[in-house]
């Protein structure tokens, strides 16, 4: 049964705050994590996003929505960013942002593609590119959660470019190698792999996800984000394997704006 | 208000202003966003179902709707993701004319539900649909709306975010009270106006 939590905010409005950069992480060369100061965070769920609003010296002002990479564990909010070529916000947050900067940032927004704990499982996480931070925020916070965590049997499918394209690599082989950690199942699909690559090499099909995922019979709660081409092909295998649309949530990340 | 050092914005974004709402930037694509798969139902088992309560008051097959009356459109749109699009072009018959077609003079109820395929909903006030207001849309650009921008037909209401133009509309309920639908009890503000920068609840 699926279990929606209403965020906490729900029935205030949601403040602009102003937030300060802590600290940066070059993730890939193209996504970067900001750490972030929020002072009064009401806190969130895993999959929930934030808006951000970034104001130059001449009073304009442009808003993007941003995925929350930290779990609702951690003490700070993490966003990871990936910078797009044609971009207005995502090249400041990825690539100017520095420690002591601040902007204005509201959340946390969405109450439907997100998970806990609670909500049990098992959980099948899809994702591609920049569409692994909210199901990552899913990941950190079952791992915070220990054994309770570990009792829901969680699988991730991520597809990226190329190998140096991978958003949180060496921190999701340590959840995978972890005792019962995830599965995690990697696929790269412009770049022949290296020698002893254990993953697949091209886009995720209905084969692939019938090998990686759980059997529409298990019931999984299922997770799907990237790109709009990328949701669409994933979320109609996945029907077509048989499992229940409404047990399939999707996030899609338009080809134009900073999201 | 904080500034934020060394953000300029994009060159040629500031110029569009005065056709955006607050918060908007323009887009010239046409991005997707949708909570789950896209549903196709094909046109010879779609319907379109007007119903009051347990009444129906009336039903359109794909080949019946095709004959009611039909309007072209030329409107922004504005997505609560916050892009928006300009001079989008839409082909489809008004609310005003699916009532008449179901030979009601007025509206029996001051609200309506729209349902969905793949279980979305969402709530409108009547007068926001009516006097050419609302649309239920088949066509977009001049072609057959497709499947993942809410073909066969989408709600098109384009003076309030675009969740509310809901797609793959398959029923319209009258409603005495007002009730949320999917995204409004979900977090998201229960009207929706974008010159008022509705977003969420409570904005």
């Amino acid at each position: 049964m699926t279990v929606i939590e209403v965020p906490p905010s729900v029935g205030r409005r949601l403040a602009w705050r102003q937030v300060e950069v802590v600290e940066r992480v070059a993730e890939t060369p193209r996504a970067t994590t900001l750490l972030l100061d929020v002072p009064g965070w009401p806190g969130h769920l895993a999959g929930q996003h934030v808006d951000v609003r970034l104001t130059a010296d001449d009073g304009y002002q442009a808003q993007r929505s941003y995925s929350i990479a930290s779990p609702p564990e951690a003490p700070r909010v993490a966003l990871t960013v990936e910078r797009l070529e044609d971009g207005e916000v995502s090249p400041w947050l990825a690539g100017e942002a520095r420690s002591g900067d601040r902007f204005e940032l509201r959340g946390p927004i969405g109450g439907y593609f997100t998970w806990s704990v609670a909500a049990g499982g098992p959980l099948m996480l899809v994702g591609g590119g920049s569409g692994v931070v909210p199901l990552m925020a899913m990941l950190r916070h079952r791992a915070a959660r220990a054994e309770a965590g570990r009792a829901v049997p969680a699988r991730l499918l991520l597809s990226s470019r190329s190998l140096a394209d991978i958003i949180y690599r060496e921190e999701l082989h340590r959840l995978g190698s972890a005792s019962g950690g995830p599965v995690i199942v990697h696929t790269v699909t412009r770049e022949p792999p290296p020698p002893g690559w254990h993953g697949y090499a091209r886009r995720i099909d209905a084969p692939m996800l019938a090998e990686v995922g759980f059997p529409p019979a298990a019931k999984p709660e299922i997770f799907v984000c990237g790109s709009t081409p990328m949701v669409e092909a994933v979320a109609e295998a996945l029907v077509g394997l048989g499992h229940a649309s409404l047990n399939v949530k999707t996030e899609r990340f338009g080809a134009t704006g900073g999201m | 208000m904080i500034t934020t050092r060394g953000f300029t914005g994009r060159p040629g974004a500031k110029a569009d202003r005065k056709r955006l709402p607050p918060g908007q930037y323009l887009t010239e694509d046409f991005p997707v966003l949708s909570a789950g798969p896209t549903p196709l139902t094909p046109l010879d088992r779609w319907t379109l179902a007007l119903q009051d309560g347990g009444s129906l008051l009336g039903k359109w097959t794909w080949e019946e709707f095709q004959a009611l009356p039909r309007t072209e459109v030329m409107v922004d749109i504005h997505c609560v993701t916050k892009w928006s699009k300009l001079g989008t072009v839409w082909e489809g018959v008004t609310i005003d004319d699916l009532l008449s077609a179901a030979g009601l003079d007025e509206p029996s109820a001051p609200y309506l539900m729209a349902h969905c395929d793949g279980g979305y909903t969402t709530n409108l006030p009547l007068e926001d649909l009516l006097e050419g207001k609302g649309l239920v849309a088949t066509r977009f650009d001049g072609e057959p709306l497709a499947p993942e921008h809410g073909g066969p037909a989408r709600l098109l209401v384009p003076h309030l975010y675009f969740w509310k133009s809901a797609k793959w509309v398959r029923r319209l309920r009258f409603m005495e009270h007002d009730e949320p639908g999917f995204w409004e009890s979900l977090g998201y503000h229960n009207y929706g106006d974008p010159w008022r920068e509705q977003r969420y609840d409570g904005d």
